[in-house]
Formats: C-alpha cells, structure tokens, sequence
C-alpha cells in the first residue's frame, strides 16, 4: 500500500499501480485513451496529465502523464490544476483534428469513450480550420466494420490484437499523421477475437458489423445479465434487445472468468435466436403428412396432456445445452429413472470422470482468471482455442507471465507494457500442446506434439510416471516420446504453480486419466498446481452432474418398445448419434414432444413442438467447465412486440404439462422455486440457489432496470399494434423490471449488472465504476458459485488412485482411417451454427490428412474426396498438414456425422464435387 | 510524400505471384544472423528486395513476412513508416531533393521549381519515360553546400537550377 | 575534371594539415588535406589503436568509466549528457547479460554535417572508440546504426571493419587481451526520429521506430531487453584521445574558454563566405567560428542563427559572443545541439523558415503521440496562413499555445519539444514577422481551406 496525496486529499492505493490505475480504482476521474486496464500503459494519448509536486513545499510542480508515474509512496498529484486542465483539453483538440464528428450515423455513438472524454474535458469549440485527412477503409470480414476516418491513433487495437490475442494480421501503417491501422491486404481478420476491437477501440473505427445490420444505440437496448450458451467456459454476457431481437452482444465484466474479452463465437453467435424459422407456436402433426398446424395453447395442452396419461411409459430426453430447471422440470415429469441426460455415452463418460478428477485429483480447479497465475502448462488433447476460446487467450496471458516475471526483475512495473514486452522478448513460460493439429497457441508453446489421441494418452501416462514412480510406467514408449515425456515432467516440477488442461473433445478416457494421473502425480509431489477440463456445451457439467441415462439407453428403451412416449427438451438428436439410430427410436414411439427454440431435425417430427425459450427470452442455471453455476436472465418479452407468439422457458411449459396430465389446473410457477426443487433433489447441484439473488432482491427498494434511464421509444414502438401502449411486461421469476425504473447504478454493490453504465462514462470503459478497483472484481462480488470442489484429499489415497487403461501405441491403417473430430471455434457448436455471421467466418468444411498419407493416396491440397463410414458418405475438401499424424482423417465438428469420432473410415475420390453453399452448418444429415 | 498514401495502398493490394529471388532470400536469411530475432532483418529484407525491382511489390510482404517467421502486418508497418522503402513503382533513378531548413535559406525552392519544371513532375511523381522519380528528403547532411541533392547513390551540391542539365545527362 | 565531378559533395574540413597537430586536434590531426581516407596502416602510423592496446586488459573498465566521467566528454549528439555518466548507468554483472555498444550515425539533424566527414575520412577512429566503449560497457556487440544516405560513409566503414577484424583488432581475444568484441554496420531507411536513441533501438530491432519510454533506460533494457549504450559518433571519436592522452590534457584543450572538455568539431552553413567545418577547442565564442567563415555573402547582416541543428532555438547577433557550450547556450534560452550553425539574413523570411522547419518536424514525426502527431501538422497549417497572409486574429497566440503545449515532458520524447524551440524563440524575437501574415478577423472556418500538407 501507498498514501497519496490528490488535490490535498489524502487515499491509501496500491503502490504497485501506476496513478492513473490508482485514481479510477480511487473513483476519480482521469480521462485515457491508450491505457486499459487488461493492457497496462504505453504513454501515447498524453490524454491523462496531472500535475505532480516534489514535495508539500513544491508549490509549482510539472505535468506527467498519470499512466506513466507510478503511484510511490507521499507522491503528491493535482488532477485540477489548472494548466492540466487546459492541457488536457488540448490533447482532446488535436485528437479531433481529423475526427469526422459523424456521431450521428456513427455506431459508436452514445456508448463511445471518445465522447465521454470530450465531455469530460470540456473541450467544445473547434478552432482548427483546415482541411482534415482522410483515410479509405478495408473489407474486415463479417464480424468486424472499419472507419479509419474516426481513428485518434491510441494504438490499443494492434496492442490488444497482436501483443495480447497474438494475431498477425493487423498492424499500424504508415506515420506521422498518416497512421493506419488495418490488415497488409483487405480480408477476414483472422484472430478469434478480433470482436473485441469493439470495446478496445475507444471510438468508432472498429465496430459490430452484426449490430450495424439492425442497429439500435445502447440507450435504446434492454439488457439483462446474460450467460454465453455457445461454449462451456460461463462468459458473462450483457445480450442487448430491441423489437423483440437480439440486436449485439457486449463484454459484461466478471472478474473471475472471462474479464474485458469475449471470444468471436459468444459475440457473434447470437443469430439463431432472431432466426425467422424459430417455432413461435406450438405445432400440432410433425409427422403426419402435410405441414404441421398452429395449435392453440389449451388444445396443445390438453393434447399433450391425455397422451402423456395415456403413455405406456414415458422417456425424457435433456440437454446439455438447457437450463439446470428445465432438466431438472423434464426429470419431475418423467421421473429419475425415466431421464437421459440427453447427451452420448460416450462423451457422457468422460463428463461423469471429469467430474470424478476434479473432485479427487487433489489439484483445484482454476478460475480463468487464476489460470494466467500458472507458470508451466501441459495441454492434453485439446485444442483451447477451438474448444473453449476464452480458456485459450487466458492461457496465453498465463505464458506471457514471464514478461513481467522478466521485467520484475529489473524494477519494471507490470503496468509498463511496451517496456515488459521488451524484456520479455521471446521467452515464455513453458507450455505444452498435445493435439495432431496446429493450434492458435502453437507460436508460443515451448512445444506442440502432433500426436494421435492414443498416443497423447501415453504422453501424458508417461508424464505422471516421470513425476512420480508409484505411477503406472508406459510400455514401449519411444525415446522421442521418452524425451518430451521427461521433459515436460521437469518442467511441470519446476514450476511454483503447474496447470494440466484437458477435456472430452476426443472423448477419450485414456486421455483424461492420463490428465488425472499427472495432476495426481504433482498433488503427491505437493505441487500448488490446477486441471482444468474442457466440457463441449453451456451445461455439460450442469447435467453431467444431475445425472441420467445415456442418449443410447433412452432410445433404446423406445426401439426395444419398452416405452412409447417420448419428451425431448432442446436437443437435436442426429446432432449426437447415427440417423439410423434416432430415427429408429422415433418411428418406434408412439407420440413424440419436443420442446426447443430452433427447428431442428428432431423438431419437424414431433407430434407436438413446443416454442421453448433461448437465453434471450428465458432465466435458468448453467454450470460452467470450472464448476461454477451461473444464472441467465431474461432479456425480452416476446409477446410485447409479437402477441401471437407463445414462447415459454421449457421448465414452464412442462410445469404445465404436469398439471394438464395430472388434469389438475396449471398454477403458477416461478424460477426461485424450479431451481429450489432442483437444488433440493439433487445434492451435487445444493449450491445453485446461491448462483444469484433471487426475484426477492432489490436496492434500495428497488428492483434492477434492464433499461438505460434514457430508453426511448417505449409507447412509439408498439404504435403500429395498439394505440395505447400496454403495461409494461412483469417479471415474477427475477429481481429485474422490464422498464427503465428500478435501480441501474453503480454506488451500490451489486453483483447482477444488466448494462454498465456511469454518469459521464457511456463506454464499456463504464465497467470500472462497477469494480473494486480497475480489472478487479465486480463490488457486489463475482457472480456465480463454484460447485465443483476438491474433496479433501490425502496423497495416500490419490496416489491408490492412480488410472492404468494405458492404451496401445497407434498404428496406421489405410484401408481404416482413424477420425479424429476437430472442434471448430467457427461452425463446430450447434446454435450459433444456425448463425449467418458464424457460417460466413467458418467458410468451407474441409478434411486434414498428412502430407505422407495424401502422397501414398496421390491427393494434392485442396482436391476433393469421399470419406465414408457406416454408410454416410461425406466429400470435403482436402487440407494437407506436414505435422499431421499419418493414418488420421481429421474432420471439423459441425461437419463430422454424430458419433464418428474415433471410428473408422474409407477413402475414395470424390464422387461429385458440392457446391460449398449445399453445406447448411446446423443441419448435418439426415 | 510517399508515405501519404503508402498507408492506403495497401488496400489495392493483392499478395499474389511473387516470388522472392533465390539469392534475395539468402540474402535476406545471412541478414539475420546478425541479430537476435528475425524480425531485425525486416528492414534490409525490404531493401534487399527494393535493390531488385526498385521498389517493394505488394507480394513480396507476405514472402518477407513468410522468410522472417513474423506476422504480414508488421513487415507493413515497417515498409510503410520509413521513407526510403517504396511502395509504389519508382523511376529508373530517384532524385532525393533536401527540403531542410539550410538548403532552404540557400535556394532549394528554387532548385525545387527548376527541377518540377526540368522533369514536369512534382513530387511523388515519375517521369512519363520512367527516368526520374522525385521525393523530398530531409537534411542530407550537405548543408555547406546546399542546396543539395541526391541521384541515386550519390550527393551532389550546390546545385544551381542552370547545372540541372548537365546533371541529369549523366543517368539514362 | 568534369563539371559532374566538381558538383560531387564532399565535406570541406577549412583547416589545412599544418594547423591540425596531435595534441591540439585530437579529431582531425591525422586527416589528409586531399581528404583521402585514412586506412588502418596509415592510421596505425599515427598511433592509431594505441589506446585500444593501452586500455585493453591493462585497466579495469571502472577506470575507463571514471576517465570518461572525469575528462567530462559530453554527448556530441546535441544533448551534452556527459558519456561517462552514462556508461556508469549501464547495468554490468555475472547475473546480467552482456548488451550492445551502438553508435549512432544516424546523422540527420538539419544543419549538421559533421559524423559524415568522421566515417567517411578516419573510420577507424570511430571503430576504436568503440571498442573502448564496448570494454567499459561489457558489449558483446556493436552496431553503428548509420543513415542508409551515407553511401561513402557505409563503403568506408565496411572496408575499415574488414581491416580491424584481419588485424585483431576485432573478434575475439582483441589484441591479446582476452576481450571478445565485434561490429556490425546497420543503414536505416530514412526517418530523422531514428536519431533518438530509443527509436534508434526500435529501428535496429526491425520495427517501426516509436522511442521507448524511460524508464528504462537502455543501460537497463536495451535492444532485445540487454543493457545497450547509445553514443554519437564524434563523442565515441573523442574516447581514444581521451584514454591515451588523460584527463589533464583533455580538459586543457578547451583551457578556460569552457568546463566541458576536449575540441569540438564546428560548422557553418547558410549564406557565409566559407561554409565547412572546424575542429576547435569547447567553447569558442560564435564571433570567432563566424571570422574563420568569412563573415556572410556580399556584405549581408546577419539576423538570427541555429546554434546547432533545426531543434535548438534561434539566437540574435549579439548572442555570438558567447562560448559555444551547453552551459552557455543552453543559459540564454537555446541548446548547442551539435554545435553547427546556421545563419540566417535579414533578408530572409522568419515565417517562411519556420513554416519550412515545422514542415520537416511534422512529417519526421513518428506518430506515436498525439501533441506531435496531431499537433505539428496544425502548426505547419497555421504558419501556411500566415505567410501567404491569411493568418487569422488570435492564431500567433494559438502558436504560442501550441509550442509550450510541445514542451519537455508533455510529449513523449524530445522530437515535439526539438520542434516548439526554434518557433517559440522566433515567435519571441521576430513577432512582427509573424503579425505581418494576420490579415483576417477572428472567423469559424476558412472560405477556401489550404490543402492538407501542400507547401
């Protein structure tokens, strides 16, 4: 701690910090540009000068920039004088000297740092009178739009971009007042979280190009506390709605998990909520000739009632991909022994030994913000950047950690960021990949080993017996595994705090025992180190951990007509097994529910469809790969804006249709009590009523705003409807208002933050009015409750533990091509699949093979071939890796047939040549 | 000035056929020997490759890029923010003009305009038969005897608008 | 000789051979008249690396260092930091790695012309002052960063460091004494910010050349993160007199006329009689370096001077009476910087000369920071307006605003404030001038704007 002194008050801050850092943690305000707090100081804007004095008797002192002088004990500042003032206001002059003042037509308007900082300077008279430069902009790609015209050169873009998410492909051009920041050509940005420019960028040079298309100003959204659906890792959300869509998703800062950065999967996935193919109404006759007819709610009601009575037996059918309530509401209604998680067994296994390790390795499971903590990681067959996007740029931080270890060393404060990269220079803390492909981490690993997944278990077998003897030894390994087995093991010993990463995306339980074994290993060898395991979707872990039967033993149940009615709740079922398998299930049940918010396969065969609620439209509970529950708020009302439609969360609508079977009226129901019940009946899940404050809380006596108190429109907007506007929508199940009354602040601690927004500061840069100091935690504290805890552990007993299913080395047979299916952070997820943007980044499909196996089979990069495995015939183009592991056939998930991964495959040349648009991401086979 | 619109050409630009010259990329690979990252051969891997085609063709940033082992956009960075990389086509030989405060107390308007009238170019621009281009330079460190100049490789000073002739005679 | 031939540059030292004796001219004595090159045999005739085999091995490089500071060889490069100073900031020690000796050739400054004559004429004095600074600075490597324009500098230096290496001189075990060192020339790409040494660093380092903030300093954090020392060309020439000859001797070159050590290589350009330059001792008032100049062009008055580069600011007539050091000049509101002049006569415009020196500031401006960047373009603009007579009411104040908001510290290197010197000292000597171009009422917006960057 230090004392300074500011404008002859006296604060206690962090020495540690820079003072401008200091300051906005203290709550003063100092405008920036080119600092953040995620990226420390360059000194470029000059925006941030204060006055500093020597001593008490130094009555003139000089100007610095807060930014660049650290926050020393008795340093004595003055953020009012008056010189630093009318500098400040200088620096805001000159910054807008070229500045096109387009706000008007501008995306960045009125949530745009640039205009808060000119507020904030008073700064409001032009006096440059000459002409302004002017700049062409660059086709970015589908995610981001360019206007190099409003840039005030800060620099954050190429920083953010290339030093903190390492892309290569934007840079700063040019100099003088000639600075352009761009790609060397015009192109799709390549990094997968170039999406973040748009809060990185103080202005409006990099904007959403998604909400462009149907733009609607930040004042004019209604926001609820959003959880990101499209992966495992929890990103906290701020989902933004207008007319009854989704119109942009922002960063909502969570100081445990995903920070300032989203990854470009959660920013731009949200598509498939506004899709106009989503069941409004629920739908009668799926599978009867002819198009299936609106139902109305009583006749679908009563309908699905008496079938339900009428059942022989009935068999539900989750989703990890549903909330913890509406699994948990489908399981009341069909009873536990009646209720498949909804997910394969396969992959079901290795959740259910996620689950297991994280309990009994003996090592914690870190939060992404303790993972860049780390100083030596080993990556076992996965691919983070791929599989969990936000994990792998925190990864990154965790390596470049020796920058600042480096740096410390030589009394250079972290926040010096120019001057700790040069330090740092190339040296990174270890990091190890295991995966066959190469991934987004590879430029900063000390090595990747192209390994095929058997023998990635071995690696990690061998690792563990390097670490600790009474581990099982690998037979056979050869020397060159030998080597890197010892030394990632040293590495692993000599680090103060190790990292194992892992997960099911080659749904491999060798693989995670040989995870389990290392983390077992240095638990024993009492390492403060981590493992981490990557789950695949938004609720893996949540279902994982409430139980069921497997997919296969579900359908089973009905092909063997054990059963005769079937409930599915948000699952596409060909998303996860052969055609053959589901549709033999589905033929062979007698009445089909099916209960989801997009059309899918599954969807068009039901003999009711139910429109169930997204993330936008519903609240519920999702458990996140670190074992945290998280809550999800609401957004937006459907029916205000579209009466007809009759969208539902799915645990309503099977509250209701208990009742309709029970023939009982349908009371009301509320979330608090859906997830009470959940939490009561199944013990691993007790601690989920704590994931957020229920509909009860208030502030002040006030519910939350999910408005901006300068939300307009609100009796315009519905004119075309109704001429009097009706009562706004109210909300039984949650603390917030659909309306800008309630409380939207910052003064008072709060932990579900809709929108952030502070008076004067419009901007995402908002979010540091809401933390207890900048880049801290949220001052209501973190949201969400960690479920997942080591049991406590002696090394006795975890070394007892250890695992030996050591599999057999790989060996290569060309007549049966081993699958091996490659998450793709681009297409490889279900519903933001389903999303324009997402399927324009993904591009083509294509198939990896080694350059060894396409010279034995005379293929050359880019020629079209036939993979065919238990009949399904899939042609893809074909992508030569030199790394790539003969005798493997890699196929992007999203493109690979449910259930192919690890299978067997024949090769042949491409029957027929498809176009690419034939592809429908979302809608793989039948 | 060439580095006015370097910035913005770029857009125009499309990375396809070419190839870096053989002894150009051993040239380029001998450079780095010199230093401890790759990335410090950047700048002579542009001058090397400008020694050949007189300029830095658009596809030569991804194949300079691709030899360092560094990312496109920062060999762009750096073949945009320096004066003497050019990335645009030149003439036969560039005629650098020193526009600095000594030469300008000694007559280079003069010159400046002797020379924009003698080639009928200005600055930036290049002759219709391909001779000359002209660029301003900053100080040539020929300030005793300015105004001065550069063609090429060498300095010459003072130049009198009447010498101009003579002068340029020399290079075809 | 061809007319081509007598339009060649070449640098005119205006002291003949029997004026430069050894113990005067510590620089120039072994020069020749004709200006051929001095190469390593010649160069060793005149005892050239004696200070190398002196030093090497034989003292301790704390011992060189406290010569240095002692002799107070200050920074020829224009900012007079005193050299030995500097090599005692650099970070030395078992647990830290050996870094890199840079020379700074990067000669660019407007009005100088002196480094050029140094490497083009007597490489290897420069290449021995190097290796002394390297011993006391424990580099494992040198680079001389020298403008890529300097192409007779370059061929000289070449073929020097090729003599030195097959001499011993450099590589390894120089001269027996156990001391492994080398040097590498490195020709930049044009860009006057190069010439900061942080920049110059960026530049070595193949990146765009923004300075570096400091703290740290190169000493501590240099290229690639190694302990680096920048020294100009002539302030490393002045090491080997300095260690062969000693302290005493050093400082009495410039004998009373200063406290700052040693000779100084002199110039003038601009409208003189002889225009050139001259080793002289520290300190010699303007008015003497003016006489050897031959006064101005058909009988001209002088109106103002540079006293060393287009960063330092103007001084008047009466100001030649002073010593040509920092301390001096630097106490009458200017800096030395590389000791040049440049003279300017009545007959000459103000207006027009700053808006010709903003111009050139403007566009060498790294843009890395925004008073600079942003700043100077609009200072050029302004000054456009006012020499065509179209400046508006109140834009000298906006001048003056615009130069102290240029100062020390406001930006982040010394470009912006090299830039605010010379116009906030012609804004304060020659006011008039400017007012001359205010023709217009206070007014929103020019009817005709003057195109961006168009002179």
């Amino acid at each position: 701690m230090a004392t300074i002194h500011v404008d002859g008050r006296t604060y206690e801050v962090d020495g540690a910090d820079n003072l401008l850092q200091a300051c906005l943690s203290l709550g003063l305000d100092i405008p920036y540009f080119c600092w953040h707090p995620a990226m420390g100081s360059v000194g470029a804007c000059r925006q941030c000068a204060v006055r500093q004095y020597k001593d008490e008797d130094d009555t003139r002192g000089m100007l610095v920039m807060s930014c660049m002088t650290p926050a020393r004990d008795q340093t004595r500042i003055s953020i009012d004088d008056e010189e630093a003032r009318r500098f400040r206001a200088s620096v805001i002059e000159w910054l807008m000297i070229n500045h096109p003042h387009d706000c008007p037509v501008c995306e960045e308007g009125g949530h745009c740092h640039l205009q808060d900082m000119t507020v904030m300077t008073g700064h409001d008279r032009r006096r440059y009178r000459f002409r302004k430069r002017t700049h062409r902009n660059q086709y970015l790609g589908p995610f981001i739009a360019h206007e190099m015209n409003r840039c005030i050169t800060c620099y954050r873009c190429v920083r953010f971009y290339n030093d903190y998410a390492g892309g290569d492909d934007l840079g700063a051009f040019g100099a003088g007042d000639n600075i352009y920041f761009g790609r060397q050509q015009e192109g799709v940005l390549q990094s997968e979280f170039s999406g973040n420019l748009t809060e990185v960028c103080p202005t409006g040079v990099f904007t959403d190009q998604t909400h462009s298309d149907h733009y609607t100003r930040k004042w004019d959204l209604q926001f609820a506390p959003g959880i990101c659906h499209q992966c495992a890792v929890g990103c906290n959300i701020s989902p933004g709605e207008r007319y009854g869509e989704i119109r942009r998703i922002e960063n909502r800062f969570h100081g445990e998990v995903n920070g300032y950065f989203l990854c470009d999967r959660g920013r731009f996935g949200y598509g498939y909520v506004n899709r106009d193919d989503r069941p409004l109404q629920p739908l009668r006759g799926g599978r009867g000739d002819g198009r299936p007819k609106i139902a109305d709610l009583d006749d679908a009601l009563s309908h699905a009632g008496s079938a339900l009575r009428d059942a022989r037996r009935v068999i539900g059918i989750g989703s990890p991909r549903a909330s913890l309530e509406s699994n948990h509401q489908l399981c009341r209604l069909v009873g536990e022994e009646n209720f498949s998680t909804g997910i394969a067994a396969g992959e079901l296994e290795c959740l259910t030994l996620m689950n297991t390790l994280q309990r009994e390795c003996g090592l914690g499971t870190p939060t992404l913000r303790e993972v860049e903590e780390h100083d030596a990681i080993l990556v076992l067959g996965e691919d983070p950047i791929q599989s969990a996007a936000r994990l792998g740029l925190s990864l990154r931080q965790a390596v470049l950690g020796r920058h600042r270890e480096l740096a410390g060393q030589r009394g250079i404060p972290d926040w010096n960021a120019e001057a700790v990269k040069t330090i740092g220079q190339d040296n990174y803390h270890p990091l190890f990949i295991a995966w066959p492909a190469a991934t987004g981490l590879d430029s900063v690993a000390r090595s990747r080993l192209a390994l095929a997944p058997d023998d990635i278990a071995r690696l990690g077998y061998a690792v563990a017996a390097f670490i600790d003897d009474t581990a099982p030894a690998v037979e056979g390994l050869d020397t060159a595994l030998q080597d890197a087995a010892r030394e990632i093991a040293c590495a692993l010993l000599a680090a103060r705090r190790p990292l194992v990463v892992s997960g099911g995306s080659l749904e491999s339980t060798a693989i995670l025992g040989a995870a389990g074994n290392v983390a077992r290993a240095l638990a024993r060898r009492e390492r403060d180190g981590g493992l981490l395991l990557v789950r695949r979707e938004a609720n893996s872990t949540g279902v994982s951990l409430m139980g069921g039967l497997s997919l296969e033993r579900a359908l089973d149940e009905l092909t063997a007509q054990r059963a005769d009615t079937l409930v599915v709740l948000e699952n596409d079922l060909y998303q996860r097994l052969p055609a053959a398998r589901v549709d033999a299930a589905l033929q062979a049940s007698q009445y089909l529910l099916v209960l989801d918010h997009q059309t899918t396969p599954t969807l068009r065969q039901a003999d009711l469809a139910l429109p169930a609620a997204s993330f936008a439209e519903g609240d519920g509970t999702l458990v996140s790969l670190e074992g945290r529950a998280q809550r999800f708020f609401q957004v937006y009302e459907p029916r205000l804006m579209r009466p007809e439609t009759r969208i539902h969360e799915s645990w309503r609508w099977l509250h209701a249709l208990q009742a309709s079977r029970r023939e009982q009226p349908i009371d009301d129901i509320t979330l608090d009590a859906v997830t009470r019940d959940c939490a009561e009946t199944c013990p691993a899940l007790a601690g989920i009523i704590e994931a957020a404050p229920g509909a009860d809380f208030r502030v002040a006596g006030l519910k939350l705003a999910r408005e901006p108190h300068r939300y307009s429109g609100r009796t315009a907007m519905r004119a075309n409807q109704h001429v009097s506007e009706p009562r706004s929508p109210q909300d039984p199940d949650t603390p917030f208002a659909y309306s800008m009354e309630g409380y939207s602040g910052f003064d008072r601690p709060r932990q579900q933050v809709a929108f952030a927004w502070a008076p004067g500061w419009n901007s995402p840069q908002a979010w540091n009015k809401f933390t207890d100091e900048v880049g801290g935690h949220l001052t209501g504290g973190d949201p969400g409750v960690r479920l997942l805890k080591p049991a406590p552990t002696d090394t006795g007993k975890t070394g007892s533990a250890y695992t030996t299913n050591i599999p057999t080395t790989f060996t290569t047979d060309r007549n049966q091509w081993r699958i091996v299916v490659l998450p793709a952070l681009f297409g490889g997820e279900e519903t933001s699949a389903r999303s324009q943007p997402i399927q324009e980044r993904g591009g083509d499909a294509r198939m990896t093979l080694s350059s060894a196996d396409a010279r034995a089979l005379d293929i050359s990069d880019g020629d079209f071939v036939t993979a065919t495995l238990n009949g399904d015939a899939l042609t893809l183009g074909v992508q030569l890796d030199p790394h790539w592991p003969d005798g493997l056939l890699g196929l992007p998930a999203g493109t690979a047939p449910p259930g192919s991964q690890g299978a067997g495959a024949s090769l042949g040349p491409a029957a027929s040549q498809p176009a690419p648009e034939s592809r429908q991401p979302g809608e793989v086979h039948p | 000035m060439m580095n006015e619109t370097t910035a913005t050409q770029t857009i125009a630009s499309d990375g396809d056929g070419f190839t870096l010259h053989p002894e150009d990329r051993d040239a380029i690979l001998h450079e780095c020997g010199h230093f401890e990252q790759p990335q410090a051969a950047c700048i002579e891997a542009l001058k090397i490759v400008q020694r050949r085609h007189g300029w830095v063709p658009d596809g030569a940033i991804q194949a300079i890029a691709d030899t360092l082992g560094i990312g496109p956009a920062s060999v762009e960075g750096v073949a945009t923010f320096y004066s003497l990389v050019f990335r645009q086509p030149v003439g036969r030989h560039v005629i650098l003009l020193c526009d600095s405060s000594s030469c300008f107390l000694t007559g280079y308007e003069t010159l400046r305009d002797a020379l924009f009238h003698h080639l009928g170019i200005e600055f930036g621009q290049t002759t219709e038969d391909g001779r000359f281009t002209l660029l301003p330079v900053c100080c040539l460190g020929g300030c005793d005897r300015g105004p001065v100049l550069m063609i090429d490789d060498e300095t010459f000073g003072p130049v009198r608008p009447e010498d101009l002739e003579t002068l340029l005679e020399a290079w075809s | 000789m061809s007319r081509i031939d007598t339009l060649r540059y070449r640098s005119q030292l205006r002291q003949h051979a029997d004026e430069r004796k050894k113990d005067t001219h510590p620089l120039t004595w072994r020069l020749n008249d004709d200006g051929s090159p001095v190469w390593l045999r010649e160069y060793q005739e005149k005892d050239g690396y004696a200070a190398v085999r002196k030093v090497l091995g034989q003292k301790s490089p704390d011992d060189v260092i406290a010569t240095m500071k002692e002799a107070n060889v200050r920074g020829r490069g224009g900012a007079g930091f005193s050299a030995g100073v500097k090599w005692s900031l650099t970070m030395r020690g078992d647990d830290i790695p050996r870094g890199y000796l840079i020379c700074n050739a990067d000669e660019m400054e407007p009005g100088t012309f002196k480094d050029r004559l140094l490497m083009e004429q007597q490489p290897h004095l420069l290449i021995e002052g190097m290796i002394l600074g390297a011993y006391a600075n424990n580099s494992r490597f040198g680079y001389i960063f020298l403008r890529g324009e300097y192409v007779d500098a370059a061929h000289a230096l070449e073929r020097a460091l090729v003599e030195a290496r097959q001499a011993g001189l450099l590589g390894s075990d120089i001269v027996g004494s156990g001391f492994d060192f080398d040097i590498a020339l490195h020709t930049g790409a044009g860009r006057y910010i190069c010439g900061e040494e942080t920049a110059l660093i960026n530049a070595l380092e193949g990146g765009r050349a923004n300075p570096r903030a400091k703290p740290p300093f190169p000493g501590q954090s240099g290229a690639w993160g190694k302990p680096s020392v920048v020294n100009n060309v002539e302030t490393l020439c002045n090491v080997p007199a300095v260690l062969l000859n000693g302290v005493a001797w050093y400082q009495g070159l410039s004998g009373d006329l200063s406290d700052d050590g040693g000779t100084k290589l002199y110039g003038v350009s601009g409208h003189a009689q002889r225009t050139g330059l001259w080793e002289l001792p520290m300190g010699i008032p303007g008015t003497e370096l003016l006489d050897r100049a031959g006064g101005l062009h058909d009988g001209k008055q002088l109106k103002a001077w540079l006293p060393g580069g287009a960063s330092t600011g103007f001084l008047l007539p009466e100001h030649l009476e002073l010593a040509l050091d920092f301390d001096t000049i630097g106490k009458a509101g200017s800096r030395m910087g590389t000791g040049l002049l440049t003279l300017v006569t009545e007959d000459q415009s103000m207006v027009s000369l700053m808006r010709n020196l903003e111009t050139f500031f403007a566009r060498e401006s790294c843009g890395w920071c925004t008073p600079c960047r942003d700043g100077l373009p609009w200072t050029v603009r302004l000054l456009q307006a006012l020499e065509n007579g179209e400046g508006a009411e109140g834009e000298l104040e906006l001048l003056d605003q615009l130069a102290a908001d240029c100062g020390p510290g406001l930006t982040f290197c010394a470009h912006a404030p090299g830039a605010a010197m010379p116009l906030s000292s012609a804004l304060r000597y020659f006011r008039h001038e400017f007012e001359q171009g205010v023709t217009r009422p206070p007014q929103p917006a020019h009817a005709d704007p003057i195109p961006v960057g168009g002179e």
